[in-house]
């Protein structure tokens, strides 16, 4: 893997947030509204229950942590739009630039702008709601691993199906980390759900996070499986998503689809 | 304007064809460029000069055949391939939202071209973009975003510069001035040029031989002036419209 491909994927993304404060704002602002809206709604929680339990890591937290694996999703997704928005693809794949390379440009550039985003949300979160990473523990570290590889995961298999199935099914995309929400328990124990969602809710990562993590603040012991399972699984996701979209790839060379996204017709 | 041609390979084209289902794209097409040649694809719309490119470019797999650039296999060795190899198209412009020398810098990076940023203000230089550098290229008119085009395209120092219609849409006096930057590269670089166009007065004061491609297959292929004198034809225009006309309404075979 050349560095300098890497980079120049990275790079190019860093001159379009440079010059558009109109892409910098979105990675923020909504990140920052849903922390403001829940950090009120735990207070008020808080206030209805008293002392014997505090929303706050409960509630608050779980909604950081979910935000930022949507940032991480949408970090690698939003870059790989630009080169669709642009159409630029044709330029970008006949160029000795690798699948890898342009990947792992993409998941560069998803870290930085997730960062900004965590900043915001951390930020906020801590100085006007109190939440405490304490809490969590050292497990806070593996439980941002898990969400950050499976949002690396989300965000590649959402490329590969909009280059699979072109520009208009991008709005197939976003949607992705909601549709997720409700199998993972954010905010629920997995028993809480049908036995068949459970059953999907124990496929995916986050789910391990947000059970550990009710499990801590209550107190009990997180097993070391239960820690391991998560990044396992999520490791897992991020190199099938990679093969998928190298999958795909193949197929566009071979179809003409990639020629298609900047020449209008093939003759 | 054309270049003196050497003896050596930097193109090879061997049996290639291209199938869309039932559609026959391109048929057993072969052809070599030589270092410093300049080469014409022409052709009716349809005829396969882009599914062409596009197989060279790395962009489209072929059904079968095999293409070599600079000796490398592109199907087996794409990177070393496509690390000699450049392009530009009219369909194919840089993002609009970076300027010129961002777009520059990013595809520099991409090729790996060594000393970067002297190479980009030699190119600002060469192709008269130094007072665009700062301007985003979906700003540019359809000349400026050619040349920048072309300045991207030369980046690498291509061995093979694919050039699908570099001219369409631009004006007459920046069209020939595109044109003598090309001539000029493959007669300084010895790179070889592969370009298709639909204007055969530039074909034949550019190239040193023409492929004329017809729903796939090559009818065609010779330098502009042995083919205009061979057929009879007043000028290559002339030529190309008899053998479209022929190649698409094929006379009844006789009883």
């Amino acid at each position: 893997m050349r560095g300098s491909a890497v980079f120049a994927i990275v790079t190019r993304q860093f001159y379009l947030l440079r010059g558009s404060p109109t892409r910098l704002l979105p990675m923020i602002a909504w990140v920052a509204i849903d922390i403001v809206l829940w950090g009120f709604i735990t207070r008020y929680l808080n206030a209805l229950t008293g002392p014997r339990f505090n929303f706050v890591p409960a509630l608050l937290g779980a909604v950081l942590l979910w935000d930022f694996l949507g940032r991480v999703m949408q970090g690698v997704t939003t870059a790989f739009f630009e080169d669709v928005w642009s159409r630029n693809f044709l330029n970008i794949f006949a160029t000795p630039l690798t699948i890898a390379e342009y990947l792992c440009g993409l998941v560069i550039t998803s870290v930085a702008t997730s960062v900004l985003g965590l900043a915001a949300m951390v930020t906020l979160a801590t100085t006007v709601f109190g939440l405490s990473f304490l809490a969590y523990g050292a497990a806070i570290a593996p439980f941002f691993l898990v969400l950050f590889l499976t949002g690396v995961a989300l965000g590649i298999l959402g490329a590969a199906i909009v280059l699979r199935f072109g520009p208009a099914s991008e709005w197939l995309i976003w949607p992705i980390p909601s549709i997720l929400s409700p199998f993972v328990g954010v905010f629920y124990p997995l028993s809480t759900l049908p036995a068949w969602m459970q059953g999907v809710g124990r496929v995916l990562p986050p789910a391990y996070v947000f059970d550990a993590m009710r499990a801590i603040l209550a107190g009990k012991a997180v097993g070391t499986l239960d820690l391991v399972i998560g990044p396992v699984l999520a490791l897992a996701y991020v190199l099938a998503a990679c093969a998928v979209f190298a999958g795909v790839h193949r197929y566009a060379i071979r179809t003409g689809l990639v020629a298609r996204y900047s020449a209008e017709t093939v003759s | 304007m054309k270049t003196d041609v050497p003896g050596e390979a930097v193109l090879q084209v061997r049996s290639l064809c291209k199938s869309f289902g039932d559609l026959e794209a391109v048929k057993d097409v072969s052809f070599s460029i030589e270092a410093g040649e300049i080469v014409g694809l022409v052709g009716p719309n349809g005829a396969g000069k882009t599914t062409t490119i596009n197989m060279i470019l790395g962009v489209l797999t072929p059904t079968a055949g095999e293409i070599r650039v600079d000796g490398f296999d592109l199907a087996r060795r794409r990177r070393q391939a496509l690390a000699h190899t450049n392009f530009a198209a009219a369909y194919a412009p840089l993002p609009g939202n970076l300027t010129v020398e961002q777009n520059l810098r990013v595809f520099g990076m991409i090729y790996g071209t060594p000393r970067l940023g002297e190479r980009i203000e030699a190119l600002l230089e060469t192709y008269d973009l130094k007072h665009y550098r700062r301007v985003k290229c979906g700003v540019l008119s359809s000349g400026e975003q050619s040349r920048v085009t072309l300045a991207k395209a030369m980046l690498n120092r291509p061995k093979l510069l694919l050039l699908d219609e570099p001219t369409a849409s631009i004006d007459p006096a920046t069209a020939r001035d595109i044109r003598g930057r090309i001539v000029a590269f493959a007669r300084e670089t010895r790179g070889a040029v592969l370009w298709t166009s639909h204007n055969m007065y530039e074909v034949a004061e550019v190239c040193h031989r023409v492929l004329f491609l017809s729903r796939g297959r090559v009818l065609l292929a010779g330098a502009p002036a042995d083919l205009i004198a061979e057929h009879g034809d007043a000028n290559l225009e002339d030529l190309f419209v008899r053998v479209a006309k022929e190649a698409l309404n094929p006379a009844p075979e006789a009883a």
